[in-house]
């Protein structure tokens, strides 16, 4: 298997060479990341170069890096990820691709790549905002009619802003600003290496 | 002369056949679906972004209300993203145990599918028959984890606890006398193995009672042969997972072509479709049946066989025995610090894929090194098949959307998440 993953990264460098902003074999799995320019340029060619030949679109999902405590450091906010399977060889690969623009983030859609990436993409704009230029119907799919706002963003609170009740007065349902605070029982912390160890305490 | 227009209906949310909360809109001209636009989210509880608030073990039971009738395979996925960031080895008899439950679990899944699939187009008796079998299994489910569906059995690590040496026994109540009770209990005298076994012997004629209910049944038949044909490469294309794209004759299930725990060690086949009919898709899962309960044999047979550890023994990522807590100071503080702050999983992103009975459930995970996870994605094989139902239901006659729900093997709680 990893064998197979190292001959597949060394396809990916040559083929995409200038392309490819990071290619990491990271606990038997392979990212590769490219700018969003040549985001479909390069999806294509992994559909259809036969080295390739990434004829499914498993999975494209949004991921909003704002508050990523981790080693690692991204510079742009939004990123789409892409989870691809070629049933031919039997191998995985991850492409990922950064938004330019924060606070208008703006991807090609790979729809017509795989035409399974159009709910994929639906979702990703729901919940996180990013537009994807060529969709045929990008509309909000899992949150209510008439949401506002993109819900999965780190700066969306986990109770929400508005709360729904049915009003007996005007004989319809409301909205309103939410009732509860939100609140935290575990603080989310990021340790240290060697905490635990013997002699860290 | 009258101007002809089509007509556009709602079908659901509240529909028998909509298998859950969904809201179909459907373009029709006459009885042709035209175009059909399915609305989803009604049953959205953003379980990823609740999951990014709860510690990593926190979140193992909002594995089991995603696709709710297969329960532990969804917890099973998560625990393999958990296992895989912090790289820890899983004992073999857990290993053994939780092939055994993902196969009791497709069971269960199949069953319910034919069962309401058949249902929905007509054949009243086959729901009264698949809930039969589903009872026994669900009692399994009880008997190792106290819940009948919402299991939370699988832990990061292993499993939680080992199976019971003791089945649990019916009691002489006012609706049940004492003869109804000893007929009950005649497979439950020995352990949970045991009543496992009994129920495999039995288990092939019930499929067989099944097969002569509908496989030859010429009403079923008309219903589902030649109805939402879906040739291999558009499967592919669409992102089809599971017997979706199995009964479109494309050989391709994880527990072959990528084994996790001892899916090599355990003899089985894959059925594939022809047609990539209903109707294939409809034998697929029967075979597949069939199938799962020969793995559960070869698990029973080597479960008796080879006693010992269901869980990791690093206490950082399981807790230590109740008695060992009990007695020991530095068992205490790692039983604290496991249920308070949680465990810390290592900086990285993975991806885990498990054959779900479905399709492929994917959880993929980053974390940036904290007690919690950072982003979580699950992959629900049901969603791109809903995706797929304009594609799939065009040209088709009315009545026939529900026969594709049914073939889709849709439920709600993994589609919205």
């Amino acid at each position: 298997m990893s064998q197979k993953l190292e001959q597949l990264s060394a396809a990916l460098q040559v083929t995409f060479e200038g392309r490819v902003q990071s290619l990491r074999l990271d606990r038997g799995e392979l990212t590769l990341t490219v700018a969003a320019a040549d985001y479909l340029q390069v999806a294509e060619a992994l559909r259809d170069a036969p080295a390739f030949g990434f004829e499914q679109l498993i999975d494209l999902c949004g991921v909003d890096y704002s508050s990523y405590a981790g080693s690692q450091s991204f510079s742009k906010r939004y990123a789409a990820v892409c989870h691809l399977l070629s049933v031919k060889s039997n191998v995985r690969l991850r492409l990922r691709v950064f938004a330019d623009d924060d606070q208008f983030p703006v991807l090609g859609s790979v729809c017509d790549v795989w035409p399974a990436a159009n709910w994929f993409e639906r979702e990703a704009f729901d919940l996180y905002g990013i537009m994807f230029s060529g969709h045929p119907d990008l509309r909000r799919i899992l949150t209510d009619y008439g949401f506002v706002g993109h819900p999965f963003r780190k700066d969306f609170p986990i109770s929400g802003f508005v709360e729904m009740r049915y009003d007996p007065e005007q004989g319809r349902v409301i909205y309103q600003p939410v009732s509860i605070a939100p609140r935290e029982i575990t603080p989310r912390i990021v340790r240290e290496e060697s905490y635990g160890d013997v002699g860290n305490g | 002369m009258a101007e002809i227009r089509n007509y556009t209906i709602n079908f659901g949310p509240q529909h028998p056949a909509a298998h859950g909360v969904l809201r179909l809109v459907l373009e029709l001209d006459g009885e042709v679906v035209e175009r059909a636009d399915p609305h989803i989210g009604l049953l959205h509880r953003g379980t990823e972004k609740l999951a990014e608030t709860r510690t990593w073990i926190q979140s193992v039971p909002y594995m089991d209300r995603l696709d709710y009738v297969s329960m532990m395979c969804n917890e099973h996925a998560y625990c393999m993203a958990i296992e895989k960031l912090l790289g820890i080895e899983v004992p073999l008899r857990a290993q053994y145990i939780r092939v055994m439950f993902d196969e009791i679990t497709r069971i269960l899944n199949h069953l319910l599918n034919i069962g309401t699939h058949a249902l929905d187009i007509g054949a009243m008796t086959m729901v009264i028959y698949t809930f039969r079998e589903r009872e026994d299994l669900m009692d399994v489910y009880e008997a190792v984890s106290g819940a009948r569906m919402h299991a939370a059995y699988y832990r990061p690590g292993g499993v939680y606890r080992d199976l019971p040496d003791q089945m649990p026994q019916y009691v002489v109540s006012k609706y049940k006398d004492a003869a109804t009770v000893k007929q009950l209990n005649t497979a439950r005298e020995g352990s949970l193995l045991d009543f496992l076994d009994d129920f495999t012997q039995r288990f092939p004629t019930y499929v067989d009672e099944y097969e002569t209910l509908l496989t030859d049944n010429r009403i079923w038949k008309q219903r589902t042969v030649g109805i939402c044909v879906v040739p291999p490469e558009r499967a592919l294309a669409l992102g089809f997972t599971g017997p979706m794209l199995r009964g479109s004759g494309v050989e391709w299930d994880l527990r072959k072509k990528q084994p996790y725990e001892v899916y090599d060690q355990v003899d089985f086949d894959i059925p594939v479709g022809v047609n990539g009919d209903c109707y294939d898709r409809y034998l697929c899962r029967i075979e597949e049946m069939r199938q799962s309960n020969r793995i559960i044999r070869q698990c029973i047979d080597w479960l008796r066989k080879n006693p010992g550890p269901v869980i990791t023994s690093n206490y950082k990522v399981a807790p230590p025995s109740r008695s060992k807590m009990k007695e020991n100071m530095e068992e205490l503080i790692h039983h604290f610090k496991l249920f308070t702050e949680g465990m810390h999983v290592p900086e990285g992103e993975v991806y885990a894929g498990v054959e779900h009975p479905k399709g492929e459930f994917g959880v993929y995970a980053i974390s940036d090194g904290a007690n919690k996870p950072y982003r979580l994605k699950l992959r629900a094989p049901g969603f791109p098949h809903l995706a797929a139902m304009d594609e799939l239901s065009r040209g088709y006659m009315i009545a026939d959307v529900v026969a594709i729900i049914g073939t889709m093997d849709i439920v709600f709680g993994e589609i919205d998440r």
